[in-house]
């Protein structure tokens, strides 16, 4: 059953992780982060049967933390559309040297 | 110190407000200063308001009253306290010196340096020429510098060198004689560049400070040294430690006292350092004479003085003092033979006569040397103030008339005497006295230091004789021509025709009260000053007056505790001095044969000048041949420009451009450039996508995930 969950959760952060590296769509890289987080929520949950509860615990801290950076993540992209029209990360790139 | 219980206290003699002599000087600098603070302020403000400063508003009895009555007012305090305490101590028969300490200066370590004074016989000289020359100096200023208007800052730096000049005297130990060493070349910085808007002088100032700079390493050096020896700093420890610990003669001490002769050839102008003395004549003439003829450029023979047990165990050190002494008074003497500028003449004059001092402290006539110093006070404190009232009288003739010739050019003088009376006699009765004409002050001076060098040429174990008989012969030219340039000296000034012009002639004058008061008293001095010093012999004999003369060897006597120690080294190295000298004469012989020397040239000086130099106009003296090489001062500044001044530029200019701006900046800039260049290439990888960072940091964590894997 272990390993199982664990390739599943493998599976699910390596997608998410390439949704971000490849996909321009600022919303969808959004959703691979999540995907990420989500893997690595699994990973604990699946980890904690054998270690200790405090996996399960981390998990409602990942969960908090991944609320309040959707909140945060959106109103930035949203903010970013009214300005520039367009959720394509390739047209922002002023944040640089 | 006397709380330490270093020495014995000498309890037999307190001195009176001892500190208040050196404080006094000082609050005259406080005051005179804020005045001048408060005058350049003004002015400031003014010319940046685009106006300008009237320096005399309100008129000169407004602004020169305080600084009248301050500045020679604290002299005269200092003087009258420092006569008191010289009286007292006259009849107190002191043997150890009077030593106390105020507070500790310096506590670090083992080293404790108490800021403390010493008072005794040799500083007690010293103090009596500084403030009492240097009181009538400051009254001559008063006339002297009326109309100009720096004239508080005038009296504020005049102030502060007596001031750090009382310091150097009656310090109790090395590094307390440094301060005051280092403060009166301030303010002789200060006062040669007085008027610092013209460019020479304040260039002539740098130089004056630079040259010092090289023999004040050497007194630097030689305390640490001491320190190094002794563990000690303060006179009475070290000088009364130095027999015990000193092999006579041994490197340590030779070492030591040339490094301290460096000093003194820095500040008392001795060859190789003496440049600097004329070009001070750059100052007012009443600073010449107080700092660069009466005291400050004495300080080196002052030194040697106080050092004199250091120096009598040091006999290859005490024969290089000699012989420097004895070159620089000859080759100073040829110069001044040629010199047409008063002042010019008379700072060579000087360095010839420091020259003498030093041939008398070196050939261990310690009180010769402090005797020689103390009648040049007079004599050449007088004729440079008489020169200045002279320089005072052409300047206010020429400036009537708008004409732009020299004020100080003897060239245009000529005939003075009709105009300036008082001051043609007094400058006279100087003549004379530095010329060596009995019975004036220089004979008795001078000729006790010649008839010494004679001496040493002749004691029993003397260390070097062919050298002393040397340097007596070059002595006693040096005497000769002293009589010879200060004879041509008075005549191309103050008789012959006047060669001023009879529109300018008109307007010659004596120089009011307050300038020829002071040349008055000096000139008493200068003919009476002597006699406080006659040898025994001298004085039963006819140059005596048959015993006639009231003082006999008192400042022999007078010194004795200073000096005493240094005659002990002397005596049991090199036996009875006193009486060898050479043709197996007594001083009466010498005292002869310089005053006829003298005597003769000053004869042949008239009928020469009768004939020839006197009435010559400006445009044709044109010098030729040797006289050319003399009149350009043997070139020796053209020499120091070419060898010293032009190869440390062009090293400094070499270190400046390749070792500091190509290597060293290269270096740094190379550095920096380095930095720049891998930031450049590292800004390459931000781009400011989002997706490529998240990719390069996925990269990351695999590359650091396999290390840790593998």
């Amino acid at each position: 059953m272990l390993v199982e969950s664990l390739v599943v959760s493998g599976m699910i952060f390596v997608i998410g992780t390439l949704g971000v590296i490849v996909r321009r769509n600022a919303i969808v890289m959004f959703l691979c982060i999540e995907l990420q987080l989500n893997a690595v929520n699994l990973t604990f949950v699946a980890l904690s049967r054998y270690v200790g509860i405090e996996g399960q615990v981390f998990v409602f801290f990942v969960m908090t933390v991944a609320a309040a950076e959707a909140a945060v993540g959106l109103a930035i992209i949203i903010s970013i559309f009214r300005h520039y029209e367009t959720v394509d990360v390739d047209k922002f790139n002023l944040l640089k040297w | 110190m006397q709380a330490d219980g270093l020495e014995p206290a000498a309890a037999e003699w307190e001195p009176i407000l001892p500190a208040l002599i050196i404080l006094l000087p000082l609050l005259g600098f406080a005051i005179n200063g804020a005045l001048a603070l408060s005058a350049a302020r003004k002015s400031a403000d003014a010319v940046r308001a685009g106006g300008e400063f009237d320096f005399f508003e309100g008129g000169r009895a407004r602004t020169h009253a305080l600084p009248t009555w301050v500045g020679p007012g604290v002299m005269l305090l200092a003087f009258l306290l420092t006569l008191v305490n010289f009286i007292s101590m006259l009849g107190a028969e002191l043997h150890d010196p009077w030593v106390h300490a105020y507070w500790a200066w310096i506590s670090t370590g083992e080293l404790e340096i108490a800021a403390a004074i010493q008072l005794d016989q040799l500083s007690m000289i010293m103090m009596m020429i500084i403030t009492g020359v240097g009181f009538l100096i400051h009254v001559f200023s008063v006339g002297y510098m009326q109309d100009d208007p720096g004239y508080p800052r005038y009296f504020a730096y005049l102030n502060l060198f007596v001031f750090f000049m009382l310091v150097l005297v009656m310090g109790a130990s090395y590094p307390i004689m440094f301060i005051g060493w280092e403060g009166v070349g301030l303010c002789s910085y200060l006062l040669i560049g007085f008027w610092f808007s013209d460019e020479a002088k304040a260039s002539a100032g740098k130089k004056a400070f630079i040259v010092n700079r090289i023999g004040d390493l050497g007194f630097l050096l030689a305390i640490f040294l001491i320190y190094l020896v002794f563990q000690e700093v303060d006179y009475v420890a070290v000088l009364s430690d130095a027999e015990s610990i000193f092999v006579y003669g041994g490197p340590a001490i030779t070492t030591v006292t040339l490094l301290f002769l460096l000093a003194a050839t820095g500040k008392s102008a001795q060859i190789p350092l003496y440049v600097w003395l004329p070009d001070a004549m750059a100052g007012p003439t009443p600073v010449s004479a107080l700092i660069h003829a009466a005291t400050m450029v004495t300080a080196g023979v002052y030194l040697v003085a106080r050092s004199s047990v250091l120096f009598a165990l040091a006999p290859l050190s005490s024969a290089m003092v000699a012989g420097i002494g004895v070159l620089t008074a000859l080759f100073a003497a040829t110069i001044a033979l040629k010199q047409q500028d008063i002042k010019k003449v008379l700072a060579y004059s000087t360095v010839s006569q420091l020259g003498f001092m030093f041939l008398g402290v070196g050939v261990g006539a310690y009180t010769a040397g402090v005797f020689h110093l103390m009648t040049h006070a007079f004599f050449k404190g007088l004729l440079f103030l008489g020169a200045g009232a002279v320089i005072h009288s052409m300047h206010h003739a020429l400036h009537h008339t708008h004409k732009d010739w020299d004020a100080q050019d003897m060239r245009n003088m000529g005939g003075l005497k009709k105009y300036m009376p008082i001051t043609w006699v007094t400058m006279w009765l100087a003549t004379l006295a530095i010329a060596g004409i009995w019975p004036f002050a220089g004979f008795f001076s001078k000729d006790e230091i010649i008839w010494m060098t004679g001496a040493m040429a002749g004691a029993e174990n003397a260390p070097y004789p062919m050298l002393y008989t040397v340097y007596w012969i070059l002595a006693l030219a040096a005497a000769m021509l002293t009589a010879f340039y200060m004879a041509r000296l008075m005549f191309m000034t103050f008789h012959g025709p006047n060669r001023t012009g009879a529109a300018e002639a008109e307007h010659l004058h004596e120089a009011p009260r307050t300038m020829w008061i002071p040349l008055a008293v000096l000139a008493t001095l200068s003919v009476f000053g002597g006699w406080i010093n006659v040898s025994e012999d001298l004085r039963e004999s006819v140059l005596g007056g048959f015993g006639l003369l009231p003082m006999g060897e008192w400042l022999h006597h007078w010194l004795e505790p200073v000096t005493e120690a240094a005659h002990r080294v002397q005596e049991s190295r090199l036996g009875e001095v006193a009486h060898s000298a050479p043709f197996g004469g007594g001083e009466v012989a010498w005292g002869i044969i310089s005053f006829v020397a003298a005597l003769a040239v000053v004869l042949a000086t008239v009928r020469l000048l009768g004939r020839s130099e006197v009435p010559v106009a400006v445009e044709d003296t044109e010098p030729t041949g040797f006289a050319r090489i003399l009149y350009n001062k043997w070139y020796v500044d053209e020499f120091y420009h070419r060898w010293v001044v032009d190869p440390v530029l062009t090293t400094s200019r070499i270190l400046w451009r390749v070792v500091d701006a190509t290597i060293i900046d290269g270096t740094v800039k190379l550095v920096g450039n380095g930095a720049r260049a891998i930031g450049w290439v590292a800004s390459l990888f931000q781009t400011g996508q989002v997706n490529r960072y998240a990719f390069l940091m996925t990269l990351g964590v695999l590359v650091i995930l396999s290390m840790i894997a593998f």
